[in-house]
């Protein structure tokens, strides 16, 4: 029992990931194909890009978050996936770099500015659309077994260059796009912006269309593979594996209509509850095992490690419930959008009248008595001090130094 | 349990092992492993520090501005979160190279011991979920937030920060002083990782040492840039108000650094006295040992160098008359490349001084005159400060790192035990070097266009030009 329940957690991050950073990387591939609307091409990358930008890191983190569950409790597991997947994970890692330098650089240019904003807007948009790619072909090597265990054990290539992992990739960048269209209407519609509104309501019904193909073809290509897939296919097509499916066909097309009567916010949610249905699916289907004559109980660390996890992502996670609401519930709500407000900056200028306030102050000797008091007393206990806990007193009182003499430094505005 | 027994089956297939010490796998680009971990780890340090150091300044300057009203605080914190937010994105992404990383270079470290430390990192996650949802409430909200809402948002980004790298270094610290669990066939068993990661007690001085060198980096290159400003004539209130902070971080922080690394120094001396030795050159076990400033290590003793006597048993324990360990109570496969380490640390600790000198004259003149220096030679030694405070950060890890080789863990586990037996490391090696190159050149553009945008039409919308 104890074993199963990191893995719950990594498929919850995997599902989050998908959800959530899924669509900021399809967000990208919009950029790669803006045209064809009602919106001209550089209104609808703006939009698109400033709709990513106060969530694309939260949501990044949970990719961090599967990884460090993954390592910490199923350790065997991990060396063996990431040793045999390096190339795939590699090219992923490459896709992270860009994208994120790309989308910071690119927030720094005017539109105006031509042949760069060029490179750097392609760039950004092909590394969103090679990252998803990319993680997703790990994904098809691990649910076809093709990853036994052991340092580098398995096929360097034909491990993620194969048909279930192909389309795997495929259908993640598509699906991603779909993701990132439901989610853009939805922004657009918060902003008011009609043709946007238009656009990506199109594009999310075509790109929808494209990933149920997709995930269809997907499972025939599952069933064509033959003994490497059999596993995975009588998994899929039996018990709750075969259940998960229908719910995730099911709520495919739920979204699909809700995107037709314009229901942008159900159809959010919709489009999630279709996530979580095929990664329970895959998980269903794969369970208990985890990698080929492995499952996952064998694979799990110790009781003490896997308590320590557990607690530890519990704690974590009263902190990390109620941020994210109020991230999510600050953006839906409009309070972080950027564009539109004008009067909020704060002009220089007015702090000239204010300047005045500020005036020198002396040096408190209160103050500085307590800087000297806590060096000295801080030195003495860091540099003379047997156990741990004196040294730390002592680093402690260093600190209070530092901060005194800051405040005093820089109280009356320095010149 | 039974479990156990089919997993020693399953693990009998990792290449034949056969306890900790023999190599599993035939890595031939062992080497280039190391470099490609090292230097992602030095690509991605010097953006930690302005992601422990710099929220904490936009704080306190967002701070100034609410207890005053004074808009130029409020300026100068919006301005600052913009670059904030540019690099804690490269921080971000040069962070996942190296979590992938680990794992594609080591895994069988992470096989074996992935259970003892991946607590640590698996905490750090957290830390970085706060720390990227308030920096992305904290700088898209400057408009649309209360200012003292604003200001409570930006809150959680300074803690984050400290508890982001209290646990990763958690985890280096224990790499360097393993324990809290029970070694079996290679592989770590009964783990304990609560104490092994925060019961350690080589952790404190190390994770002291490094809070205070994020200080340092972030402070000193800041008030680079502003000095860089000041002697080209821009000297106006803005940019003695930006200096003033900048430079005042950094000058308490430099001096202090030297204490905590004398506390670190004692700390390897006690657990991990072959790194010590490496540090300064010292052959063999000796009462009584001499320091050796400069000089070269040519495999008995240091040569060409400075010796004062005894100072080395003074400094490692406090007794001038001390037994400082030598290289010699190992076998030469078990030491550290002397030479690097030694050098690493003679630079750390020389940078060092020098940064604690200039903190001091600057907090001299401040206090004294009450103002900020006016003489050239002061801004062109605070523009050279910034690039070799993170000289002395990368030197400090290669003194740490490069220390505790041949181990991976220390005396526990070697490198080459613990390297994948993937043959597509030169590739990788070559590929991330290029992409590291791009990266730089990417945030030089970044920073400039940052400096360059115009001072008094701070009214554009954060997300408009500024935001990464
Ligand atoms: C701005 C950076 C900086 C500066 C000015 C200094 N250090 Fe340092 N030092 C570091 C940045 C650093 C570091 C990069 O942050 C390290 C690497 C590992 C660690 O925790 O801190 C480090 C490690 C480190 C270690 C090794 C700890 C280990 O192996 O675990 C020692 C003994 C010292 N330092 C000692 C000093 C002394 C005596 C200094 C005197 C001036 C000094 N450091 C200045
Ligand atoms: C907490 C954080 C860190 C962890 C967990 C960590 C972990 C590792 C690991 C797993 C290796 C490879 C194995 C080995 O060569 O021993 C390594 C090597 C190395 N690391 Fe770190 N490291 C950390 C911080 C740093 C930083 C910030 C630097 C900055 C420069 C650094 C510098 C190096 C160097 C130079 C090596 C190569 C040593 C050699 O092969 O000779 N480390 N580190
Ligand atoms: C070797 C190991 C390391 C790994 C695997 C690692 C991993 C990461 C990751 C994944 C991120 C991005 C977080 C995000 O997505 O928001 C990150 C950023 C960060 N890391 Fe590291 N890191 C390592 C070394 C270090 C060290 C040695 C420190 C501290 C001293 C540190 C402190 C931070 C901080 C404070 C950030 C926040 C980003 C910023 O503010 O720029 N990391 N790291």
């Amino acid at each position: 029992m104890l074993a199963d329940v990191p893995m719950v957690f990594i498929l919850v991050g995997i599902t989050a990931y998908t959800v959530l950073s899924g669509a900021d990387f399809g967000a990208g591939l919009w950029t790669l194909i803006p045209g064809g609307g009602q919106t001209d091409a550089a209104t609808t990358r703006d939009h698109t890009r400033h709709s990513i930008g106060p969530v694309w890191e939260a949501n990044h983190v949970w990719l961090i978050f599967i990884l460090t569950v993954a390592w910490t409790c199923y350790p065997v597991a991990f060396g063996s996936i990431v040793s045999t997947l390096s190339i795939p994970l590699f090219i992923a890692a490459v896709g992270i770099i860009f994208r994120g330098t790309t989308y910071a650089m690119r927030s720094q240019l005017e539109r105006g500015e031509g042949r760069g904003v060029r490179l750097v807007e392609n760039l950004f948009a092909l590394s969103s659309v090679l990252t998803p790619f990319a993680l997703a072909t790990v994904i098809g090597a691990i649910a076809t077994g093709r990853v036994p265990v052991g340092n580098a054990r398995g096929n360097l290539i034909t491990s993620w260059l194969n048909p279930v992992s192909i389309l795997a990739g495929v259908l993640a960048v598509a699906f991603s796009g779909y993701l990132a269209a439901v989610y853009l209407a939805a922004d657009a519609r918060r902003l008011a912006e009609r043709s946007l509104v238009h656009d990506f309501r199109i594009r999310a019904l075509a790109s929808g269309v494209a990933a149920g193909a997709l995930a269809l073809a997907g499972l025939l290509v599952v069933r064509a593979e033959g003994a490497q897939t059999r596993a995975l296919w009588h998994g899929l097509t039996s018990g709750a594996g075969l259940a998960m499916v229908c719910l995730c066909a099911l709520a495919g097309v739920l979204t699909m209509i809700l995107v037709w009567l314009n229901r942008f916010g159900l159809a959010r949610a919709s489009a999630a509850l279709a996530v979580a249905a095929v990664i329970a699916g895959w998980a269903a289907a794969q369970s208990p095992r985890l990698l080929p004559g492995l499952t996952v109980r064998q694979a799990a660390a110790d009781p003490a490690t896997l308590t320590a996890t557990i607690i530890g992502v519990a704690v974590g996670a009263v902190v990390l419930v109620p941020s994210l609401t109020l991230l999510y519930t600050l953006v839906l709500r409009g309070r972080l959008d950027t564009g539109g407000s004008s009067g909020g900056g704060d002009p220089f200028v007015s702090s000239r009248e204010t300047a005045a306030k500020v005036t020198a102050r002396p040096m408190r000797p209160a103050a500085a008595a307590f800087a000297v008091a806590s060096l000295v007393v801080g030195v003495g206990l860091m540099v003379f001090a047997g156990p741990v806990w004196a040294a730390g007193v002592g680093a402690l009182l260093l600190l209070a130094c530092a901060v005194t003499v800051f405040a005093l430094a820089t109280s009356p505005p320095a010149g | 349990m039974l479990s156990r027994t089919v997993l020693s089956l399953a693990l009998a297939g990792l290449a034949g092992r056969t306890g900790g010490a023999a190599p599993p796998v035939d890595q031939q680009y062992l080497f280039e492993a190391r470099q490609m971990q090292a230097l992602s780890l030095s690509v991605h340090i010097p953006l930690v520090c302005f992601g422990i150091a710099f929220p904490v300044m936009i704080l306190y300057a967002e701070w100034r501005s609410l207890r005053s009203g004074d808009g130029l605080y409020r300026t100068l914190a919006r301005r600052w979160s913009k670059i904030m937010l540019a690099l804690f994105a490269v921080g971000v992404v040069t962070g996942t190279i190296l979590s992938f990383e680990l794992g594609l270079l080591w895994p069988v470290w992470i096989q074996d011991f992935g259970n003892v430390f991946g607590l640590g990192f698996t905490l750090e996650g957290f830390s970085f979920f706060v720390e990227a949802i308030f920096i992305g409430i904290y700088v898209y909200g400057w408009d649309r937030l209360s200012p003292r809402l604003h200001f409570l948002s930006g809150l959680p980004i300074a803690v984050a920060g400290v508890t982001g790298s209290f646990f990763v270094i958690s985890v280096n610290a224990w790499m360097n002083h393993p324990t809290g669990f029970t070694l079996s066939d290679g592989r770590a068993v009964d783990a304990h990782p609560w104490s092994a990661l925060f019961a350690n007690p080589f952790f404190w001085s190390e994770y002291v040492h490094m809070y205070f060198a994020a200080y340092i980096v972030c402070g000193f290159l800041m008030a680079g840039a502003y000095a860089w400003a000041y002697l080209r004539g821009r000297r106006g209130r803005y940019e003695r108000t930006a200096l003033g902070i900048c430079l005042s971080a950094a000058s308490v922080a430099a001096p202090a650094e030297g204490v905590v690394g004398d506390w670190a120094a004692r700390d390897v001396a006690k657990y991990q006295p072959v790194k010590l030795a490496a540090m300064e050159g010292l052959p063999a076990t000796t009462r009584g040992a001499a320091e050796h400033l400069l000089g070269w290590y040519n495999g008995h003793a240091v040569v060409y160098g400075i010796e004062i006597p005894r100072l080395l048993s003074l400094l490692a324990f406090h007794n001038p008359n001390a037994v400082v360990k030598g290289l010699d109570i190992v076998p030469l496969a078990d030491q550290p490349p002397v030479n690097v380490v030694r050098f690493a640390f003679q630079i750390m600790v020389d940078v060092g001084a020098l940064l604690a000198l200039l903190g001091v004259i600057y907090l001299f003149i401040r206090f004294r005159r009450r103002r900020l220096p006016e003489v050239t030679w002061f801004y062109w030694a605070v523009i050279a400060a910034g690039p070799l405070s993170v000289v002395a950060l990368i030197a400090g890890w290669i003194t740490t790192e490069v220390g505790r080789q041949p181990w991976i863990v220390y005396d526990v586990m070697r490198v080459d035990a613990a390297v994948t037996g993937a043959h597509d490391i030169p590739v990788g090696y070559g590929a991330l070097c290029l992409v590291y190159l791009g990266l730089a050149g990417a945030v030089f553009w970044l920073l400039r266009r940052f400096s360059r945008v115009p001072l008094p039409v701070d009214d554009e919308p954060p997300g408009g030009s500024g935001a990464g």
